[in-house]
């Protein structure tokens, strides 16, 4: 696993710096002080008299290392770039940011306070950055900003008076190929093909996979319900029994087909073991919602012996977390499911913290609604007969993620081989 | 052709009184009559290569105003003030600034905290202006002079701290000729003076530190401390006469030949 250089300036050095050999000179001293450089800018004088002027970017491993290039290099002559902090405003009022807002990216993203960069929490996309300043009126000393906190936050919970960042000043945003991880999926280079060899694919998603367990952080599955129409349940169930799930987000469609499965053995009222249409069986999972909604709930359901088996069942007796977004469609919907929108966000924002690696398949709404709240640094493998899901989540801003254009059973049946091998 | 013109500044007050690079010593100090004796000298020498002396006037209290090459960087007529690193020669500043400012040069400054100790780190070789850097100046006061001349001007790293100026390990002869002492600079520093200069001519480390480098070219002359014998011959080889001045008494201080005098009107080496 790459390792992350999180420490991060810029330099500039201009002048005769070719002929001098004082640009080669800083990079090298940048390298053999163990960091790393981005050459962000470069401009050659044209002739001889004339500077060249070039922007450097410092990654090094610890403060105290980026400070010892940053003093060997200033001998050189390389200054830091003239930096300010970030500005901000009170919020006028609630539920809306200050006009002049920044908005944010999923990419690490972080803001200057008392001359020191401070990373950005909760990175989020399509959000501003709200400071927790003590003072928010008072300029912060240097040195301060070391002790201060910036979060994304969503349109909706502003508070009037909170200090929100405006404008770039002070703000800047990690470019993908810093963040962490890079070296995973490279060779997966576009986005998404049907024409790949599937077992590598796959095989690297369940390298990735264990990876994210042995690293401690959670993998999260998106799913839809046609992992119920295929026949893929019992891999999910299987996947949360070997440990690789440990949070699911879906909608009231994929609960109530896997429990319709549960109850009636059907799926849309088609026999999951023979492909036939059951009759009646239209009604199947309308009947399933109104068993479940009769008892309580699906944990009151399982209790109570009328939910033995399935994908909510293995979650609830893993004690897997679970988010049921509603939508307008929806028939019932289940008790659990949360039908107020921004409720849901903020459920899922809530479990999206410490998710390293997400896994969405076969739902095109829910693994867009997921993308927005997941920080690019989380890679996402999307799975769906369409290739157009894949790629509306990539123009959606999701850039981070493989596509694999096929259908989910079998694709969960080789992942599970996979993780067993 | 105009006689060259150079300042200088008696020897008057002249003397050890701090210690401010690996030469000084107080404990040895200066022998003040010998010390004045060796500077009529090196004075009376150029006179008789032809050059115009302008002098200063000394001040009780700045024995080092006596190095004048240190005072700033000549072009044209304009004089960039030094700006010392050590406290003990930041007060030679008014007073050379004064002298130029009356002199008809105008007189310019480098940004707040850059330091630059003039024509002792900063030295033309035809059109480039070569600039010693870490002991004494800031890499990034050059860069900001290259700017203000318009002139390619190439920074090298000095490394021993007994060669803490420039102009006491490398002298241009002419346009494209100099002399320096390899083991003054480090890799980058060596290949950017033997990329730029054509002509370079070594001097070994017992003459470098008697401050052999530290010389006042005039035409094909070049005015040296006593006892640089082999650069004096390779000197003769190149077409060059070299003059022999004992100036053992300013070697105590870290200066020789060089320090002790400022051409005003560019170097022969320079092409401005």
């Amino acid at each position: 696993m790459a390792k992350t250089k999180s420490f991060v300036e810029e330099i500039e050095l201009q002048g005769h710096i070719i002929d001098s050999l004082l640009l080669p000179k800083v990079l090298d001293e940048i390298l053999t002080r163990g960091g790393t450089y981005v050459i962000k800018e470069i401009k050659l004088g044209k002739r001889q008299v004339d500077p060249s002027f070039t922007r450097i970017e410092i990654k090094a491993d610890s403060h105290a290392q980026l400070d010892d290039i940053l003093h060997a290099v200033h001998d050189h002559g390389a200054l830091p770039t003239d930096q300010k902090d970030c500005a901000y405003e009170l919020a006028d009022m609630d539920d809306a940011f200050p006009e002049r807002f920044y908005s944010t990216t999923n990419y690490r993203t972080q803001v200057r306070l008392g001359g020191d960069w401070i990373d950005v929490d909760d990175q989020e996309m399509d959000c501003g950055i709200v400071l927790e300043v003590p003072s928010p009126l008072t300029p912060l000393p240097e040195g301060e900003g070391k002790q201060m906190r910036a979060r994304c936050l969503p349109m909706v919970h502003v508070k009037k008076g909170d200090p929100i960042v405006v404008g770039h000043q002070g703000v800047r945003v990690m470019p993908a190929e810093t963040a962490a991880r890079t070296s995973l999926f490279e060779f997966m280079s576009s986005a998404v093909s049907s024409e790949k060899p599937k077992g590598v694919t796959v095989r690297e998603i369940a390298t990735t996979m264990k990876r994210t367990k042995a690293a401690g952080e959670k993998i999260l599955a998106v799913l839809g319900p046609a992992v119920v129409h295929t026949g893929g349940v019992e891999h999910i169930c299987e996947l949360i029994r070997l440990g690789y799930l440990d949070v699911l987000f879906a909608g009231n469609a994929l609960a109530t087909h896997d429990i319709e499965q549960a109850i009636f053995g059907t799926s849309l009222g088609v026999w999951l073991d023979r492909g036939l249409p059951a009759e009646e069986g239209h009604e199947h999972h309308l009947r399933a919602i109104n068993t479940i909604r009769r008892v309580g709930g699906i944990e009151s359901a399982i209790k109570k012996g009328v939910l033995k088996s399935g994908i909510m069942f293995e979650c609830v007796q893993h004690k897997i977390p679970y988010v049921l977004a509603g939508s307008i469609r929806d028939d019932g919907p289940l008790p659990e499911v949360i039908t107020d929108t921004l409720v849901a966000q903020d459920v899922m924002r809530e479990k999206v913290k410490g998710v390293g690696f997400c896994l969405m398949i076969a739902t095109m709404l829910h693994s867009i609604a997921t993308g927005n709240l997941l920080p690019a640094v989380v890679k996402v493998a999307c799975v769906d007969i369409n290739p157009a899901t894949v790629t509306k989540l990539a123009d959606r801003g999701s850039q981070q993620t493989v596509g694999v254009v096929t259908d989910a059973e079998p694709f969960l049946r080789a992942l599970v081989a996979e993780l067993k091998s | 052709m105009k006689n060259p013109r150079i300042l200088m500044c008696p020897a008057d007050h002249y003397g050890i009184e701090y210690e401010i690079n690996p030469w000084m010593s107080r404990a040895r100090g200066a022998a003040p009559d010998r010390a004045r004796q060796q500077w009529r000298d090196l004075h009376d020498t150029l006179v008789k290569l032809g050059v115009q002396i302008e002098l200063m006037t000394p001040q009780p209290g700045l024995p080092d105003l006596v190095f004048t090459a240190n005072a700033g960087l000549v072009f044209g007529k304009r004089f960039f003030s030094s700006r010392f690193t050590h406290p003990e020669r930041q007060r030679e500043t008014p007073h050379f600034d004064a002298w130029f400012a009356a002199h008809g040069f105008s007189v310019e400054r480098l940004p707040e905290g850059v330091y630059f100790e003039g024509a002792g780190d900063a030295l033309f070789c035809g059109p480039i202006l070569f600039a010693g850097y870490r002991i004494r100046s800031h890499a990034a006061g050059h860069l900001h002079l290259g700017n203000a001349l318009q002139r390619m001007v190439l920074p090298v790293e000095l490394i021993d701290k007994r060669f803490y100026h420039l102009d006491t390990c490398f002298c241009p002869l002419s346009p494209d000729e100099a002399i320096y002492f390899p083991g003054a600079f480090d890799a980058y520093g060596r290949t950017v003076l033997q990329k730029h200069i054509p002509k370079l001519i070594e001097v070994v480390e017992k003459e470098a530190e008697r401050f052999a480098c530290n010389a006042v070219v005039v035409g094909k002359k070049v005015v040296v401390n006593a006892g640089s014998d082999q650069l004096a011959a390779d000197l003769q080889q190149a077409g060059y006469e070299c003059l022999s001045v004992e100036l053992d008494e300013f070697i105590k201080a870290g200066g020789s030949a060089k320090c002790l005098t400022l051409r005003l009107d560019g170097e022969d080496a320079a092409v401005w």
